[in-house]
């Protein structure tokens, strides 16, 4: 199946990481073409216009996020979100390591258009290609004079710093990867001020994922009114999703927004593995509810997808299949946010301790009776009450598992095993 | 305190002059030298960027990959996360754990081997997913736990 990619374009071709050939597929004529018009409101306007939302989960509008800096005359800021460990997700991976100078054009023109003269990467610790990857490609960049001083004659100035972290996935929360990228604990801070108000360094600082800022140049190249002929009025344009599960062919996609959930599965991702049916997707990344196999008719956009009662996200597709324990996938979901959790509020150290070890004994075929309601209780004592959504993001898979496959959990108790027949795993103590 | 962190601190503080955003460029080159952070190279750190050891402890110890133990020379991270577990990660670290000798998070004896369980590495494509020395290693499905102990590493 040929598909036309905006986004993943030039995903086939060879050494497009390396500047000449990036240059030869039209790398950086968005650019010069961002610069040469020479006015960064246009390209305020135009990404407004888009009405392209932020990919790294929370889907607010770009263009409304750009618009909200001060115009108080201080030093402004630029940060790329690259700290991707959303269980599922793993468009930004592809991104940088594939193609890093198609962020970094991207990030040129971000900054021309906010009128950032710094702008930093935060890059995944575990990702250490890919921090290379980049490294390597702005000092191309450099070299090249698409960075520093005067670019390309415009008169206009960019310094790009890449800043690795080193294995949080809390940093991924924007104002943690700000206290990272400062040299602290990744602890997050309180809103607001947002950072648009007050963000690296105490100044103004716009915060996009990787994806978000990737999907600039096409909008310089192509236009708003581009964009705005895929999709939905309130979701237009182009998501990478990342599908990964129980399917054929497992991979980063490219869609038009609004396209079913069932076509994404099905088309793009080759269907099912032999034999095995769908019983559950988690659409969004790992802290989003379920949806079940008689949703999959559900168009992937933001509106579609909070009317089924889950959240698009970060477009991290996990594929469930007719043989995944419920409560097997929800002890180890919620056991990640457990390993994650900063410790800096008590509902959220203390709830998603509490949640791993009950759903760890009904797992092991020893839970109680009162279980379920321990784990309903311990949900409804976090939610809303955390410092920041990592606490909340970890009730969504598990509730959600809970309030449609109640049965299954029930007979865990009942039968004090997996009546699915999953095996547990145990470490070898040695 | 070896000589040449002195050099480091200091491209470290031309590099990311403000607030402390130097400590964590130069536990990480530092550590790529040396495999692991003692207490001892923390109060070095701290004396080169002039911060309380305590605060750059602190820091250090927030971090999964600044390693504050001894660490072996293949540092094995098995990604634990769900898409990995459906496509048999379990299974996987159960095979190093006998082949090595050791549970997840220990280190073999003759510190040829640590093991890590890793949580979600972004790599769902290439389930199961390791990494030997933070590089990827992707359908590394139960029974290949050979081959990935075998795999070439970069020093």
């Amino acid at each position: 199946m040929s598909r036309k990619y905006y986004l993943l374009r030039n995903r086939e071709v060879p050494d497009i990481d390396q500047l000449a050939v990036y240059e030869a597929h039209d790398g950086y004529q968005a650019l010069r073409q961002a610069l040469s018009q020479g006015n960064p409101q246009d390209i305020v306007d135009v990404v407004k216009n888009s009405g392209l939302r932020g990919r790294g989960g929370a889907g607010f509008p770009t263009g409304v996020k750009w618009g909200f800096l001060p115009k108080d005359g201080r030093r402004r800021y630029l940060v790329v979100n690259s700290d991707e460990a959303e269980p599922g997700t793993f468009k930004d991976r592809e991104l940088i390591e594939h193609n890093p100078h198609q962020l970094i054009e991207g990030m040129i023109i971000a900054s021309y258009a906010i009128g950032a003269h710094e702008a930093y990467i935060y890059c995944r610790g575990e990702f250490l290609t890919g921090y290379e990857q980049l490294t390597r490609a702005v000092d191309e960049a450099y070299a090249r004079g698409y960075l520093g001083e005067n670019i390309l004659d415009s008169g206009f100035e960019l310094d790009i710093r890449v800043y690795r972290g080193a294995g949080a996935y809390i940093c991924g929360e924007e104002s943690a990867l700000l206290e990272s990228l400062e040299g602290r604990r990744g602890n997050p801070r309180l809103k607001p001020p947002f950072p648009a108000i007050a963000g690296l360094y105490g100044m103004p600082t716009i915060v996009n994922n990787v994806e978000t800022i990737v999907n600039v140049p096409p909008l310089i190249t192509f236009g708003a009114q581009w964009y705005r002929s895929m999709g939905t009025d309130k979701s237009p344009g182009l998501k990478v999703m990342s599908v990964s599960g129980r399917v054929k062919r497992p991979g980063n996609y490219e869609i038009p927004l609004a396209t079913p959930l069932r076509t994404l599965i099905e088309d793009y991702a080759g269907g099912m593995l032999a034999g095995r049916t769908v019983k559950a997707v988690i659409p969004g990344g790992s802290s989003v509810p379920l949806l079940t196999a008689a949703q999959l008719d559900t168009p992937i956009d933001y509106e579609a997808m909070m009317a089924a009662g889950t959240m698009l996200g970060s477009g991290g597709c996990i594929v469930l299949d007719d043989s995944v324990c419920m409560v097997s996938a929800a002890h180890r979901l919620v056991k990640f946010y457990r390993e994650e959790s900063c410790g800096k509020c008590t509902p959220c150290r203390e709830g998603t301790y509490w949640m791993t070890d009950v759903l760890g004994r009904i797992d092991a075929g020893d839970g109680e009776e009162r279980d379920l309601e321990v784990l309903l209780d311990i949900a409804d004592n976090m939610a809303g009450k955390c410092f920041c959504p990592l606490g909340d993001a970890s009730l969504g898979f598990m509730v959600s598992a809970v309030t449609h496959f109640r049965a299954e959990f029930e007979r865990h108790v009942h039968e004090h095993r997996c009546p699915m027949g999953a095996k547990l795993y145990d470490t070898i103590n040695h | 305190m070896k000589a040449e962190w002195t050099t480091w601190a200091k491209e470290a503080r031309e590099r990311f002059p403000q607030a402390n955003s130097a400590l964590m460029p130069l536990l990480h080159r530092i550590q790529q030298a040396e495999a692991w952070l003692d207490e001892e190279t923390l109060a070095d750190v701290a004396d080169l960027l002039e911060l309380p050891v305590q605060y750059v402890q602190s820091v250090a110890s927030f971090y999964s990959l600044f390693y504050q133990e001894r660490v072996g020379r293949r540092v094995i991270h098995v990604c634990v996360g769900l898409s990995c577990a459906l496509a048999g990660a379990d299974a996987l670290m159960h095979e190093l754990e006998e082949k090595l000798g050791i549970s997840a998070g220990q280190t073999t004896r003759d510190g040829a081997y640590s093991l890590r369980e890793a949580e979600c590495l972004a790599a769902c494509d290439l389930a199961p997913v390791a990494q030997v020395n933070l590089r990827f290693h992707g359908r590394v499905s139960p029974g290949d736990g050979d081959r990935l102990l075998s795999e070439k590493v970069s020093t």
